[in-house]
């Protein structure tokens, strides 16, 4: 599917910049960031925070059957990386050469491009992890 | 509230038929669970149609007037309902209520897919959209990528082994060799299903539910008045649902489903029944290690214990509890539309008593349980006899 560029404009800080929030009635960190705070409902009170992308991969795949849009660049490793702020949050790993990825690997986020919408249309660009 | 009964049942063969469209499919099963009924179209009040993406799999949305009008039901209300893969269990929690309210007497539900007429990887996108489209599927994250990440994190928790899993693969392929229904008809071995190509690691092929073109219907009436009918309603003892995160990485647990815990204690509840009172069960096995997690999570198994009791056969056919007699997802196929529904035939023609080469031995009571997503929904619903 082809997307207009406000779906990709609107995520950038998200996206690029591993920016997710908080909320200070509870302390909570989210990524994605959320409008509403799952412990607090009409108590949340939300403020951006840019998370440091350092953390540990707690689960992996590699995943070598694509979906469409993915097809040129399969396989590829996928997380759920827990952030040494709290939030888990799924990405592809990156780069990490002959080392195998696992359960506990230390990771870091990148800025790498994910895929293209063929050969004329929208770039998407999105945070990686590496392993550290 | 009053209490709702299954009247009738039909479904179509599941797998690659490539000879019907969806509105034959719903036709053909449609047709059939009026007959098992034994009621005319004019009695039909309502229908609830499931299907998760026919607009993905097909172009075609409204899906529900669609169904209503091919099954020949003239100008009745009809309802699509889509919960991705539980939108068939779903379906079926909406016209019970409708049966259940007094508001409608005679209610049909009718699931259906037609997958096969898109390429795998078309498929594999459409499916994707069960999980969370925006940091998932935008990601490349496939739902075999999902369930994979439950697997390694499940293997790491519990010493899973990839041999446990396939051997869920090998007896549900087993139980749909005995069912007419079932897309496959074929023995694998636990050897197969590892060798088989690599779909997402540790998932092979011969862990998924295969993609699948299917229908299945059934007929909801009030108890009360079921006799009418059919001499042997089946009774729905208990419907219930439960939610969770969209996205996989925001649960508490990867382990657990927690949505399938949830709905499967409050439908113990409100049949007044517990895990060890159920005889068959229908649980959602769109991979292998679904199977386990949903083992676990229905509390038939304390946590870490399913797999092992799985490969030791505690599950088969007549075993300590008979599951996934029709196949399953994985054997007797999976058109995401109609398995919910699938599920409750299933049930039903084993409180009956009419599974021939698979019945259970005086089954009375029956479980079916369908997931959505990763598990951002699961419906349970509880089955028995009335004697």
């Amino acid at each position: 599917m082809e997307r207009a560029s406000a779906s990709l404009w609107r995520r950038i800080n998200e996206r690029y910049n591993l920016v997710g929030n908080k909320c200070e009635n509870c302390g909570r960190i989210y990524f994605p960031k959320r409008i509403v705070c799952r412990q607090c409902g009409r108590k949340t009170k939300m403020t951006e925070t840019k998370l440091s992308g350092n953390g540990k991969v707690y689960a992996v795949t590699k995943i070598r059957v694509p979906a469409q849009a993915f097809k040129d660049s399969a396989p590829y490793t996928v997380a759920v990386v827990e952030l040494e702020e709290g939030p888990r949050v799924e990405g592809h790993v990156v780069d990490a050469g002959n080392g195998e990825v696992k359960i506990g690997t230390k990771v870091h986020s990148v800025f790498r491009k994910m895929h293209a919408d063929g050969e004329e249309g929208l770039i998407y660009y999105h945070f990686k992890f590496e392993p550290v | 509230m009053r209490d709702v009964a299954v009247i009738g049942a039909g479904l179509t063969r599941f797998g690659e038929r490539w000879e019907h469209g969806l509105r034959e499919l719903i036709a053909e099963a449609g047709m059939q669970a009026i007959m098992d009924a034994n009621i005319e179209s004019k009695d039909i009040q309502i229908v609830y149609g499931s299907t998760m993406a026919s607009g993905r799999f097909v172009g075609q949305e409204h899906l529900a007037a669609l169904l209503a009008d091919q099954m020949g039901f003239k100008n009745v209300p009809a309802v699509r309902v889509e919960n991705a893969c539980a939108s068939g269990g779903s379906a079926v929690r909406q016209g019970y209520i409708a049966v259940a309210s007094g508001m409608y007497d005679i209610a049909v539900i009718g699931g259906v897919e037609k997958m096969t007429d898109v390429t795998t990887a078309e498929a594999t996108t459409a499916l994707g959209g069960a999980g969370d489209q925006e940091w998932e599927l935008a990601q490349g994250i496939t739902f075999p990528g999902l369930y994979a990440l439950i697997a390694n994190r499940h293997m790491h928790e519990y010493k899973t082994t990839e041999e446990q899993m396939a051997s869920v693969a090998v007896k549900n392929h087993r139980n749909a060799i005995k069912n007419k229904y079932a897309q496959f008809h074929k023995e694998i071995t636990i050897d197969e299903v590892l060798k088989s190509k690599i779909v997402s690691d540790p998932l092979k092929v011969l862990d998924c539910s295969p993609i699948s073109d299917g229908a299945a219907v059934i007929v909801l009436a009030p108890l009360e008045s079921a006799k009418k009918y059919n001499d042997t309603p089946i009774k729905i003892a208990a419907s219930a649902q439960a939610s969770d995160t969209l996205a996989l990485a925001d649960r508490d647990s990867l382990t657990e489903l927690k949505a399938t815990r949830l709905a499967g204690r409050d439908a113990y509840a409100k049949a007044r029944l517990k895990p060890t009172d159920i005889n068959v069960a229908e649980v959602h096995d769109c991979f292998t290690i679904a199977e386990i997690l949903a083992m676990e999570d229905l509390d038939f198994y304390g946590k870490g214990k399913a797999a092992k009791a799985i490969e030791d056969g505690e599950t088969e056919i007549n075993g300590k509890i008979s599951i996934n007699t029709s196949g399953g997802l994985k054997g007797c196929g999976h058109p995401v539309g109609a398995t919910g529904v699938k599920q409750i035939a299933e049930i039903v023609t084993q409180l009956r008593g009419e599974a021939g080469e698979r019945q259970v031995a005086g089954a009375e009571v029956g479980l079916t349980h369908n997931v959505g997503g990763s598990g951002a929904t699961a419906v349970v619903h509880i089955l028995n006899r009335v004697n």
